[in-house]
């Protein structure tokens, strides 16, 4: 069991929660996930681990409300209770001193992104963090970010903050004006990660993603999370979640991701029908 | 009793094909009493007793079977629970027919003794009439300290055996569930949960203490149990990513691992879905591929979550199928189809990314291979279509790299397996033990009880002789 110390609402539908989880922490390293569920009945839900204190034991978990059972952990306090979270599980990646990486995310996965500038900043390599969002609301982790960045570039698609558009665009502009970076790491929606792997492929920069794939156990057992890379089928739980962008076949990706829809739309009325929904006529 | 009775075997009650692929509750139903008595005593209680050699754990076979005939059932559980401590699985889903009754003397003039329904009768009386809390439970812990890695067949039996040989142990379980193959793997149907669950409760009964949710090898790696004070370590993680078919259009949607889709629907209780969060999608033609038990279980699990056809593809005949023969005749029996010596080319894909057909080859039987079984060959030319909507691939599954790929230094086999000692279950790192599918590749639940069983003894030797206490 896991009680929750703390709860944030970082943007519309965009949470944070903070657990004890002293043994996940100390073995944690960036681009790893854990897999909770929240009770007996639950699904099993991957999330990246935004933050993790080895100290204090604390680890932080950022998420968005887009199915069920996210709503449903959503609606979670203060208090409140998880009754299990199994990690850090995935490949660590592989984080060494370089000249300069670009950090590109979009929506909730500047979370997920965090550690991983937190790590390459610590040991001295320019952070240029590149962060899109539909709108000035939805922006989050901005102060953590700028904290471990050299630099900070931010797009919305209504431009309400920053430049006016998909923040792969600035990426574009970026590499095109002659920025070299090591590496660039992108973490956000599929089609996002698509596109800035095109761009960068233009350029020849070497690009890291890292896949949310539907998985069940998240220990290599089930291959629902599996993703073809360079022509192979790689499990994103084990070999993953990061993979070189430019290997990734993202259209299958993309299309896996779309396995369940008619169950989840299914599972959100049953739920909003139930228990999640309105409480007046029930005593 | 005359020899004409003895001839007779009783079968135990089964639920109607008709109405039992509509639920997932037990197909067969037990024994009553009177049917245990009457099974019991058909045993001759022959002197050599082949039975007992022909069991993996070495369960006293003719003696608990002398204790349902005298109408002891309490005594015939206690008895199987000296060497078997989880009686109640085993009496489900061991292949007796190719165990202990494949070597029962009366086998020879007929039908053997039902010994794994008679081993089920009596756990299930046990379960359902003793008084937990009367069993005699192991006190003095004070052997020392053992962590078992996997909650499955093998570290459970492992775990047990331990703990009547007086070591503490913990048991570690990567999932939120424990039992392992015996809870994601095999159906409700063929092994019901609540069984699962009474025979962990009384392993827990023993002292031994269960830490779920931990993934050893990355939550606490296996350096750090040995600095917790632990003398022994034994892995049982059992059997990990599954094989996929290698054919063009595995990734498709529609496309599941025997893993994933059992997993889905035993572990995360998938047909009663949305009640419960997980879903599973089965289509209305379901295509399985492969021979053995899991193949059976998908196939059987995909007709109950209601798709309208369900057809078993195997590039073998029937007679080389691995699965048990009673799993195949209650697959038959429920309707669903086998199509023997084909094998999948490819998959087809419809223009939203679904399966919408799957391609086979004919295959006739060639030479025999290193397993001993002729080796298929395609029949050129003979290619055909099936017209599914889902393709479950049950072909098998890779030793679990996850724990192992953490050990640096750890001898390892060809195919990623562990290689422990035949003897004592130790592998090349003194005091990490390792059993079950994890060395061996998929095998049954009994093959990785015993190699449980007997890591426990090989442990039991080394703790004495690292703490100087002898045998």
């Amino acid at each position: 069991m896991y009680r929750i110390l703390k709860k944030e609402i970082l943007a519309p539908k965009i949470k944070l929660i903070e657990v004890h989880a002293p043994e996940i922490c100390s073995h944690a390293h960036p681009g790893q996930f854990i897999v909770l569920r929240m009770h007996e009945k639950g699904e099993r839900i991957p999330l990246t681990i935004a933050d993790s204190d080895p100290v204090a034991g604390l680890l932080t978990m950022v998420f968005q409300e887009v199915g069920k059972s996210t709503t449903e952990l959503g609606t979670l306090n203060e208090g409140d209770v998880i009754q299990d979270i199994v990690g850090p599980l995935g490949t660590p990646r592989d984080i060494r001193k370089l000249d300069c990486v670009i950090c590109v995310a979009g929506g909730v996965g500047v979370a997920p992104i965090y550690p991983e500038a937190k790590a390459y900043h610590k040991i001295g390599t320019k952070v240029i963090s590149l962060i899109g969002a539909q709108t000035k609301d939805m922006l989050i982790f901005k102060d953590r970010m700028e904290q471990v960045s050299d630099e900070v570039y931010y797009s919305t698609d209504d431009g309400s903050f920053g430049h006016k558009g998909f923040v792969t665009e600035v990426l574009d502009d970026l590499l095109r004006e002659g920025l070299c970076p090591d590496e660039v790491v992108v973490i956000g929606p599929l089609l996002m990660m698509r596109e800035a792997s095109r761009v960068t492929a233009k350029y020849g920069v070497k690009t890291i993603v890292s896949l949310n794939a539907i998985m069940v156990d998240g220990t290599g057992m089930c291959g629902s999370c599996r993703v073809t890379v360079d022509g192979e089928t790689k499990f994103s739980c084990v070999e993953g979640p990061a993979f070189d962008g430019h290997k990734v076949n993202f259209d299958e990706l993309i299309a896996r991701q779309r396995r369940f829809l008619a169950e989840e739309k299914l599972a959100m009325e049953h739920y909003l029908a139930g228990a999640g929904g309105c409480k007046c006529h029930q005593k | 009793m005359s020899s004409k009775v003895r001839a007779q075997r009783h079968e135990m009650p089964k639920q109607a094909p008709d109405k039992r692929i509509k639920n997932f509750s037990e197909v067969t139903l037990g024994y009553t009493p009177e049917l245990a008595v009457a099974e019991a005593s058909r045993c001759i209680g022959c002197p050599k007793k082949p039975c007992v050699s022909g069991c993996p754990v070495g369960v006293d076979i003719p003696e608990f079977i002398a204790l349902i005939a005298e109408g002891d059932f309490l005594g015939a559980a206690k008895k199987i629970k000296e060497k078997n401590s989880l009686p109640a699985m085993c009496g489900r889903v061991c292949p007796q027919e190719s165990q202990c009754e494949a070597v029962c003397t009366l086998g020879k003039k007929g039908n053997p003794v039902a010994i794994g329904a008679l081993e089920r009768f009596a756990a299930d009386f046990e379960r359902l009439h003793a008084d937990p809390l009367a069993e005699a439970q192991s006190s003095d812990l004070s052997m020392g300290k053992v962590a078992v890695v996997g909650s499955g067949p093998a570290g459970l039996t492992c775990a047990a055996e331990l703990t009547k040989l007086g070591y503490k142990v913990v048991l570690f379980e990567s999932l939120h569930a424990t039992g392992g193959v015996l809870r994601y793997g095999i159906p409700e149907f063929r092994l019901p949960k609540d069984i699962v669950d009474e025979e962990v409760e009384y392993v827990k009964r023993q002292g031994v203490e269960i830490r779920l949710n931990v993934l050893v090898g990355t939550t606490v790696t296996l350096d750090e149990l040995f600095a917790q004070g632990f003398d022994a370590i034994f892995l049982g993680t059992g059997a990990g990513l599954p094989y996929f078919l290698g054919v063009p259009g595995e990734n498709l949607n529609g496309v599941y691992s025997a893993n994933e889709f059992l997993t889905r629907t035993n572990l995360m209780k998938a047909y009663q879905f949305p009640e419960y969060d997980t879903p599973v999608s089965v289509g209305k033609r379901v295509v399985v591929v492969g021979g053995g038990n899991v193949a059976m279980d998908s196939a059987r699990c995909a007709l109950r979550l209601g798709a309208e056809k369900v057809a078993v593809v195997y590039r073998r005949s029937r007679t080389e199928m691995p699965a048990r023969l009673e799993e195949v005749e209650n697959a038959e029996e429920e309707g669903i189809e086998f199509m023997f010596l084909s094998n999948p080319v490819r998959i087809l894909e419809d223009d939203k990314g679904w399966v919408k057909g799957m391609e086979c080859i004919r295959m006739e039987l060639g030479d025999a291979d290193d397993s001993g079984r002729r080796r298929p060959v395609p029949v050129p030319g003979s290619e055909f279509i099936l017209d599914v909507d889902t393709v479950i691939s049950a072909v098998g599954t890779n030793p679990n790299p996850l724990l192992i790929r953490t050990v640096s230094g750890l001898a390892l086999g060809r195919r990623g397996n562990v290689i422990a000692d035949d003897e004592t279950g130790m592998t090349n790192i003194p005091g990490v033990f390792a059993g079950g599918d994890i060395v061996t590749g998929s095998a049954t639940v009994i093959a990785a009880m015993g190699a449980g069983k007997l890591a426990a003894h090989g442990i039991d030797e080394y703790v004495r002789t690292k703490n100087g206490r002898g045998m």
